[in-house]
């Protein structure tokens, strides 16, 4: 069997001695697609920091493809990722090749310049994600579902086996957030990645995930499709009505009592 | 003004302010991208802390100046990253610090004399050979370093996060950007002062982004733009009798207010 491509044991994350994340402890195995769902403030950023290796754990294991996250990420295992906001200068002066390009530039290494052939496979990146056309226009001034397009395509440059998308449809129109699903399916296949989708929306990722994350703090339910409705209950802390996979929307009602 | 560039003092400054303003001009670029303005004057102001204190031990305050400098530019750097204070906090503190080390050190020293003000606002008319060479070599540094590590602190200053998640090395170059930031300010001492050496390291910069839309076609303006300045500036200085300094940045000013209005009549 092929190692897990993530394995986490009694995580503990504290912030000024208030838990983020306790006990976490889950597998996510090699070529699937696990969504992790979990309310606003749950941890499911904070979880994927410490996974990337951009935040120590305070306490317990976390292993990507075997190796701690930061021995992977000095060993060029380079893990893709879509940050929540990607664009946190709009006005930056930069066109959406050199975006992608810049996903390479870890293992282009220091001091050296991107050759044609790095050009070449950011292209074939954009080509990928029907973008190809965009290649020379300023990052700010595309649409945002073209912006989250290119930021995707520059998490792949790095070649990654592991890709994670935080809250990739956040700002984007329904329209456009149905492409975006559909984009990172065909992704799945062609490429054959380990995914994680983290979102809040629970329909969407219910019908594009082979397995479930359910995070409040505490990991609720695991690797359970079809969700059950009292453990999502307990993960959002209020009642849920409407829950199927498919692509009937499921709905949270009721406020949460916090 | 024709005599003019046949006298040695003269063709010298013109030299140091073509390079100065070209190292400026770059890092300018940089300076706005990372919205570092505040540190560039953070450590423009510490450097007079270090400067003083080469008075004091009557060693060259070029030295003490780049100690002092790069110590204050680290530090900021070092505080911010511990989370204890937030970086504007931390500069304001550092450079008033700096300062008032500065006083102190130069009472000390008991030499309030034309050096010290030289310093604070600039007399690029006394730069000297030895001093040109000094601002030579520190300048080809600062820009092979940048050439170096261009595609980085692009990234850098794109997205800091996403660099590190990508194997770029992040702390050690928001540390080298520091000590080169921290260089090319104690050069333009020299041209503008400790006082204004912050617009140097401002203006250019957001003059090109008026301007272009990609950041090598920022980089050529904010370099183009800086150097012209300082030209004009220095043959307007001499021609009006005004302080060289204050006028380069004058000149400059003037510039970004004209690229401002254009930009303003164009959208």
């Amino acid at each position: 069997m092929s190692p897990a491509a993530i394995e986490i044991r009694d995580l503990w994350v504290t912030f000024n001695h208030q838990p983020v994340l306790e006990e976490i402890t889950l597998d996510i195995e090699e070529n699937t697609c696990v969504g992790i769902l979990g309310p606003n403030g749950a941890g499911k950023s904070t979880l994927l920091k410490v996974i990337l290796g951009l935040l120590a754990p305070s306490r317990g294991e976390v292993r990507v493809f075997g190796e701690d996250p930061l021995q992977a990420r000095r060993h060029g295992n380079l893990i893709g990722y879509l940050p929540q906001r990607p664009l946190s200068n709009p006005r930056f002066p930069v066109s959406v090749l050199d975006v992608v390009l810049m996903g390479r530039y870890g293992r282009i290494g220091l001091g050296r310049r991107p050759t044609r052939e790095d050009r070449d496979a950011a292209l074939a990146n954009l080509d990928l994600l029907g973008i190809s056309h965009l290649a020379h226009r300023p990052i700010g001034e595309i649409s945002g579902g073209e912006q989250q397009r290119v930021f995707i395509a520059r998490a792949l440059a790095l070649n990654p086996r592991l890709l994670i998308l935080d809250e990739p449809t956040i700002s984007l129109d329904a329209c456009s957030q149905d492409e975006l699903y559909e984009l990172v399916d065909r992704l799945k296949e062609k490429l054959r990645l380990t995914l994680i989708l983290v979102s809040h929306d629970i329909g969407a990722v219910a019908t594009h995930v082979e397995d479930i994350i359910c995070l409040n703090r505490r990991v609720h339910v695991h690797q359970a499709p079809p969700i059950g409705r009292l453990h999502l209950e307990k993960t959002f802390g209020c009642s849920v009505e409407y829950l199927f996979h498919g692509r009937i929307p499921h709905r949270v009602v009721r406020g949460h009592d916090d | 003004m024709i005599e003019a560039l046949s006298l040695g003092f003269f063709q010298r400054a013109l030299v140091a302010g073509v390079l100065l303003s070209l190292l400026c001009g770059v890092l300018s670029v940089f300076v706005i991208l990372r919205r570092m303005a505040f540190v560039g004057v953070g450590i423009s102001h510490s450097a007079f802390g270090g400067v003083a204190l080469g008075f004091l031990l009557e060693i060259d305050p070029l030295w003490t100046g780049i100690a002092f400098a790069v110590a204050v530019a680290l530090l900021i750097e070092w505080v911010q990253e511990r989370g204890r204070l937030e970086e504007d906090a931390a500069i304001g503190i550092f450079f008033a610090f700096a300062m008032a080390l500065g006083v102190v050190f130069l009472h000390l020293s008991r030499t309030y004399n034309v050096d010290v003000f030289g310093f604070l606002f600039g007399n690029i008319l006394a730069v000297g050979p030895h001093q040109l060479w000094q601002i030579l070599i520190v300048g080809l540094f600062v820009l092979a370093t940048m050439a170096l590590f261009y595609k980085e602190l692009v990234f850098l200053s794109f997205d800091e996060e996403m660099a590190w998640v990508s194997g770029v090395p992040v702390k050690a170059l928001r540390c080298l950007f520091l000590v080169l930031l921290a260089l090319v300010i104690i050069m333009a001492i020299y041209l503008v002062g400790i006082i204004l050496v912050s617009a140097l390291l401002v203006i250019p910069g957001a003059l090109a982004r008026n301007l272009t839309r990609h950041i090598v076609g920022m980089l050529w303006v904010s370099a183009g733009a800086a150097v012209a300045a300082t030209l004009g500036g220095l043959f307007l200085s001499l021609g009006l009798d005004w302080p060289s300094g204050a006028t380069v940045v004058l000149v400059l000013a003037l510039g970004f207010f004209v690229t401002q209005a254009l930009r303003a009549l164009v959208h």
